[in-house]
């Protein structure tokens, strides 16, 4: 299992998650390669220093020679003591000290006298010098580097020999605190140039991180959200890119598109479907109660031409008539039949539809603009068109205010199939959400001006045809709109 | 840096190309410079050599050799008309030699040895308190650099060759007083022209040395000719030398020097260094 605190981190936004790798990622680079340069140079450093000891030695050793055969201490000092500068300033890595020793490992001569004392056993003067004094004893002809464990100090041996007699040995000794405070200059200045690089990084770090970050946070709220209810679609500036995020991007924008088209055909389904039911049902008791109807009426027919009535009996038999010849009425709306044998349409139907309507609209003081384009008869059945027509017209009218306009078009519209289609279009106060939710269905909007079943009609007898009948309606430049489309295919009826 | 004769040549022809010189018709003569004095103020050098040419009337060559045994050895082949010289060589050369001019040297024609311990060991007071350790001699034919500390050892009853664990050579006072204060020897001894001079131009490395005894005086080291030289050229620059503080130019090479002037001198003044060489059989 993973540790709590590094689970907190795994756990973190990526908000700051992004930026904080991203951060960690510069400072581990600035690290490594800064140490990686560091050594190389600490390395360079050691390799140069023993370089010019080495060459160093060879050239001492050379002069130093003839001085120790003729006892010169002084000239063999004067040697040695030249490469450190009389007012000793800065030398790129200046020796400790330089030391002559004879055949016995005594000490010849040094460049600091103090410490090595002409005459002294060298082997006595440090545990470091004694550990050298045995790698010097071991017979070799050519310069060292020896470096004893635990010592602060690197030497640089090299016999002074010529041909085959040996004087001794010199030996260059060099403190590694020197290298390590070179070393530590250079550290120091890596350090300065990884935390310069570090804070020009991190805020650009920071801010590609954020970049990356917020769009994928906005993403997952959204993608949240999903299963309460559609949320909006994610703004495409928020991440302009055609890289992986920006396609996740289209992908949730196209997929939202396609959840609500879903959600939208659910809702017209369950609105077809219960308008289906209710038709069903209306037609099974339309039909139930037609026919004891039918009895009903032929009985009292027969009753007031048969009988001997009082003038009493006949009242209540023709107020008997009336009420069911009311109730003959309404189920007779309610059982739409469209396909009831009729002629085609032709265009002549329109203009009676037409002629039939001026008078009304003109008694509202509303205007009809028409435009028909039908110029042959239709495969379809006119006098269901006609009702459908006609239905509709008269809603537009009676919903539009004084001096308002009704417009119609006719016309056909080829397709896959070819289908005719008419619009009626008011300008009066639009439906609300709750009248276009329950438009099509009976006694919905029943008002002082009817019982609401004209829609009713439409709406079954279009589809009855195969057709389809939709409304839009909204408010447009401030003013109301609403059209009815109908859109019935031609020859499917037939 | 060490002065090389071909170094020195050098320095003369730029000299002489910087200053035109007179023509002179005679041979130059040839003057030996001992390392105890001078050794490396070679601009100092030039310009004494221009003043005596110019009060000679004729060329001259300095001949410098960085130990006391060359010049002696050049003085003794007659390859040299005059040189300055330290006193033991003058004994021990003295009936080659014809005594030229002292010089004075804080009013005195005499000097002496120092005796010297590094500053790091105060404790030191004398030459006893020196046995077995490291000693710094000037020169082999040095007065005070090797000869004086050795008779004051025989006089002790101590034998100089082992009283010391260990001695060396530095063939220059110079070099001698950096050593001991350098610590590489524990003690040495040193010509007090030479120390006292440093002091006044270098206290810092005599600052570093201590000064512990102080020996009788010595006749200072004089200036010599060979015995074949003609009389004319021999008293010519003894003249010039004994004459020197008398000129503002000479007294200002003088003051340069640190000396007061030169003298005629007398070979007795050296008697103390010949019973010196005597306790050592030579002389």
């Amino acid at each position: 299992m993973t540790p709590r605190p590094m689970r907190f981190l795994l756990n973190l936004s990526f908000r700051y998650k992004v930026p904080l790798w991203g951060s960690l990622l510069i400072v581990g680079t600035a690290a490594i390669i800064s140490s990686t340069l560091l050594l190389g140079s600490y390395q360079e450093l050691k390799s140069d220093l023993l370089r010019d000891a080495t060459t160093q030695g060879r050239t001492m050793t050379a002069s130093l020679f003839p001085a120790m055969l003729h006892d010169q201490v002084w000239r063999a000092y004067e040697i040695i003591r030249a490469p450190f500068g009389r007012e000793s300033g800065e030398h790129p890595v200046q020796a400790e000290s330089f030391v002559v020793l004879d055949q016995r490992g005594q000490v010849y001569v040094s460049t600091t006298p103090e410490a090595i004392p002409m005459l002294a056993d060298f082997r006595q003067l440090s545990p470091d010098y004694a550990a050298l004094a045995t790698a010097i004893a071991q017979p070799g002809h050519d310069t060292k580097v020896l470096e004893p464990d635990g010592s602060e100090h690197l030497f640089v041996t090299t016999p002074i020999r010529e041909e085959q007699a040996h004087l001794g040995t010199l030996v260059q000794i060099y403190s590694k605190k020197v290298l390590h405070s070179r070393f530590q200059k250079s550290a120091e200045q890596a350090a300065l140039t990884a935390v310069l690089v570090i804070v020009l990084l991190l805020p650009l770090g920071w801010y590609w991180g954020q970049r990356t970050a917020v769009p994928l946070v906005r993403l997952t709220e959204r993608m949240e959200e999903l299963g309460r209810r559609l949320p909006d679609n994610l703004a495409p500036e928020l991440y302009d890119y055609q890289d992986e995020l920006g396609r996740l991007y289209h992908a949730y924008n196209r997929t939202l598109q396609e959840l609500r088209g879903k959600a939208e055909i659910e809702r017209q389904m369950i609105h077809s479907e219960r308008l289906a039911a209710i038709g069903k049902l209306t037609a099974g008791i339309a039909h139930e109660i037609n026919n004891p109807l039918l009895g009903m009426l032929t009985a009292v027919n027969t009753l007031r031409h048969h009988g001997e009535l009082n003038p009493r009996t006949l009242k209540t038999l023709t107020l008997l008539e009336r009420g069911l010849i009311q109730i003959k009425d309404t189920v007779g709306a309610l059982l739409v039949e469209a396909k009831v044998r009729s002629r085609d349409l032709s265009p002549q139907d329109m203009e009676d539809v037409r002629t039939l309507i001026e008078p009304q609209a003109r008694a509202r003081g509303v205007s009809l603009r028409w435009d028909s384009q039908l110029s042959a008869p239709l495969p379809l059945p006119s006098t269901a068109v006609r009702q459908v027509l006609i239905n509709l017209l008269l809603n537009a009218v009676q919903a539009s205010a004084p001096g308002g306009e009704v417009a119609v078009t006719i016309g056909t519209r080829s397709g896959s199939d070819t289908s005719l289609a008419l619009v009626v279009v008011n300008g009066g106060e639009i439906l609300t959400d709750m009248q276009t939710a329950h438009l099509f269905e009976p006694f919905a909007n029943e008002d002082e001006r009817g019982r609401g079943l004209g829609l009713w009609v439409c709406y079954q007898i279009v589809r009855q045809l195969g057709g389809n009948i939709a409304v839009q309606s909204d408010l447009r430049d401030g003013a109301g709109r609403t059209a009815f489309e109908v859109t019935l295919p031609l020859g499917a009826a037939q | 840096m060490k002065l090389t004769r071909r170094t020195f040549l050098g320095a003369c022809a730029v000299l002489a190309v910087a200053r035109p010189r007179p023509a002179f018709p005679a041979k130059a003569l040839r003057v030996g410079m001992t390392p105890a004095f001078l050794h490396t103020q070679h601009g100092l050098l030039a310009e004494w050599r221009a003043y005596m040419e110019a009060r000679l009337r004729r060329p001259v060559e300095i001949v410098q050799r960085d130990s006391y045994r060359e010049t002696m050895d050049l003085l003794r082949q007659e390859q040299l008309d005059f040189s300055w010289i330290c006193t033991y060589p003058y004994v021990f050369l003295k009936r080659q030699l014809r005594l030229v001019a002292v010089p004075l040297y804080q009013s005195q024609p005499y000097y002496r040895a120092y005796l010297i311990v590094s500053a790091k060991n105060p404790q030191i007071k004398d030459l006893s308190q020196l046995r077995g350790k490291v000693f710094a001699y000037a020169d082999p034919y040095s007065c005070t650099g090797h000869l004086y500390p050795r008779y004051q050892l025989r006089k002790m009853g101590e034998d100089p060759a082992k009283f010391f664990a260990k001695t060396f050579f530095t063939y220059s006072h110079h070099k001698l007083i950096e050593a001991v204060a350098d610590g590489l020897a524990q003690g040495g001894s040193v010509d007090s022209y030479v120390w006292d001079s440093l002091q006044a131009l270098k206290p810092e490395i005599t600052r570093r040395t201590l000064l512990v005894s102080k020996s009788p005086e010595f006749g200072f080291p004089p200036i010599v000719a060979r015995r074949s030289l003609p009389e004319a050229d021999f008293s010519a620059v003894q003249t010039m030398l004994v004459m020197m503080r008398r000129d503002p130019q000479g007294s200002e090479l003088l003051q340069r020097l640190n000396l007061n002037g030169f003298i005629h001198g007398r070979p007795n003044l050296y008697d103390g260094v010949a019973e010196m060489m005597r306790a050592f059989g030579e002389g």
